[in-house]
């Protein structure tokens, strides 16, 4: 036995270490598969995964990547909301402050800015390998499907966040988007068949995304809502699902 | 499956990590060779973030004024193909329709594609047609459309090489003729019945030429395996994206505005 070897064992002997660990970890496949199965956080996986499923050039990680973004601007979202008021009168400021007065206030709101735009570009690349792969077909056509449901979701994310800030890039940005719902068809004022429901530029689809006529600090208020606290949540349900189907169907791969 | 079985109820392997697995099948433990993946693939993916977020500063312009409208506006960069094909449809297709149509047509992929090859393994040759849609629809129409639209459009939306400056005056001809009226109908109502038969006509010639371009290629017997049902859908969606295209070259080519022009309804 090593030097090392004889002092780890002299580590896990002694009274504070068995008080916090009483068992040790021996290799088994059966503490292998327990690892996963037992841990709330890895159980989403399968416990054996198919090995050519985990290789880098099959799945290029996208996926993953795609979730970590997630993560991170979930971590650096929460700091941004200590110091940001959604109040047309304070927002622009509080980005100010928190560029130039608050601790790591820059680092976080870039980490996540940037994030929120890798996280668009991993999830059209994890789509493309995704389709590339065959992966969407049977048995797991479904979890398409919640994928689908979950770029929508990303773009919504992104695309409510993208007022926050406050200033002209962000205000005629969301306007410029926006204006598309006022041209939807039967229900936006200056969509085709408007005439046959009686819409009107205060009662209509984009309306009832702006909170009014015009976009202004009803908007400000109501996309934060969503960006924070109603997307996010739709968001994690949708992603459960998501994970879980990849759990019950397995990695995709070439047949056996 | 007796063998894992045997390894499951807790004899050590005292081998190297790779040799856990089973000799009948492919599969590996996720712990920890899933996991150390996972987490070496988070910890390089984090490192990459900090240093993106340390070197490039997000932007924050002067404060929001209602009243002062950048030329040109852009919307953010993800939805700049649909702000793209605002150029050649009005807002109602391009911003509401064609992206309903985009995400509904994602949807239905794995409830139109048939084609049981190529699942779970790259492949060109087994799916020829669907990679060669797909890249149409992703690749030629919405990426480089979002090219276009993020560094080649510049004030009134007009196109500027990297290398022009934004000229807001610059002089664009504005000679966007309807389709009816290029080819000689003068009378309103000939035009708009002629818009509207020219529509219909385009979605049941392309039903059709497609429906026999399946057939020859593929066979009676594939279509019927097909059903009508995803094929209706499968033609639909694609003249839809195929319409997009036919519009361009249309504008771009003949300077035509409108196919159809009513009051109600211009496409």
């Amino acid at each position: 036995m090593s030097k090392w070897e004889e002092f780890k064992q002299q580590v896990i002997e002694t009274q504070v270490w068995r008080s916090m660990f009483r068992h040790g970890y021996e290799d088994t496949p059966r503490n292998r598969i327990l690892a996963v199965s037992g841990n709330v956080w890895l159980h989403l996986h399968p416990s054996k995964v198919r090995k050519h499923g985990i290789r880098l050039k099959f799945t290029w990680c996208m996926g993953g990547i795609t979730f970590l973004m997630f993560l991170i601007t979930i971590v650096t979202g929460v700091y941004l909301m200590f110091y940001y008021r959604p109040v047309a009168e304070y927002a622009y400021a509080d980005m100010k402050y928190l560029e130039f007065d608050m601790p790591f206030g820059m680092l976080m709101r870039n980490m996540h800015r940037w994030a929120a735009h890798a996280m668009v570009i991993a999830v059209w690349l994890h789509m493309f390998r995704v389709f590339m792969t065959g992966s969407y077909k049977p048995p797991r056509e479904f979890n398409w499907v919640v994928g689908c449901v979950l770029l929508v979701l990303t773009l919504l994310l992104s695309f409510t966040g993208y007022l926050l800030p406050w200033d002209q890039l962000s205000i005629w940005a969301v306007t410029v988007g926006s204006n598309m719902a006022r041209a939807t068809p039967l229900i936006g004022h200056e969509g085709p068949f408007r005439e046959f429901v009686g819409v009107n530029d205060v009662y209509d689809a984009r309306a009832l995304l702006f909170g009014g006529g015009e976009i202004g600090p009803h908007t400000l208020l109501r996309f934060y809502i969503l960006h924070c606290v109603f997307i996010p949540i739709v968001t994690t349900i949708f992603l459960v699902v998501h994970f879980w189907r990849i759990r019950r169907d397995g990695l995709s791969g070439p047949p056996a | 499956m007796a063998e894992a079985k045997v390894e499951a109820t807790g004899t050590p392997v005292r081998r190297g990590l790779t040799r856990l697995a089973a000799p009948s099948d492919d599969k590996i433990y996720t712990w920890p060779h899933l996991v150390r993946a996972e987490f070496l693939c988070t910890l390089l993916v984090i490192a990459f973030m900090l240093v993106w977020s340390l070197l490039v500063d997000a932007p924050l312009e002067e404060p929001a004024a209602p009243t002062r409208t950048p030329n040109p506006s852009k919307a953010p960069w993800y939805f700049l193909g649909l702000q793209e094909i605002l150029v050649y449809f009005d807002p109602w297709h391009a911003g509401v329709v064609a992206p309903s149509f985009i995400i509904v047509g994602l949807m239905v992929l794995p409830f139109i594609d048939i084609n049981p090859k190529g699942n779970g393994y790259y492949t060109y040759s087994e799916r020829k047609y669907e990679i060669q849609t797909f890249f149409l629809g992703f690749h030629v129409l919405w990426i480089s459309l979002i090219i276009v639209g993020t560094f080649l459009r510049g004030p009134g939306w007009n196109w500027f090489w990297p290398w022009e400056p934004w000229d807001t005056h610059k002089v664009v001809a504005m000679t966007g003729i309807d389709l009816p009226y290029q080819l000689g109908i003068r009378s309103y109502w000939a035009q708009a019945a002629f818009g509207l038969v020219a529509t219909a006509a385009y979605f049941a010639i392309g039903t059709v030429a497609m429906y026999m371009w399946v057939v020859k290629k593929k066979g009676v017997e594939f279509m019927e395996r097909w059903g009508m049902a995803r094929f209706g859908l499968t033609s639909f969606l694609f003249l839809n994206m195929l319409a997009i295209v036919i519009k361009m070259a249309l504008r771009l080519g003949f300077n035509t505005k409108y196919i159809m022009a009513t009051p109600w309804i211009n496409i």
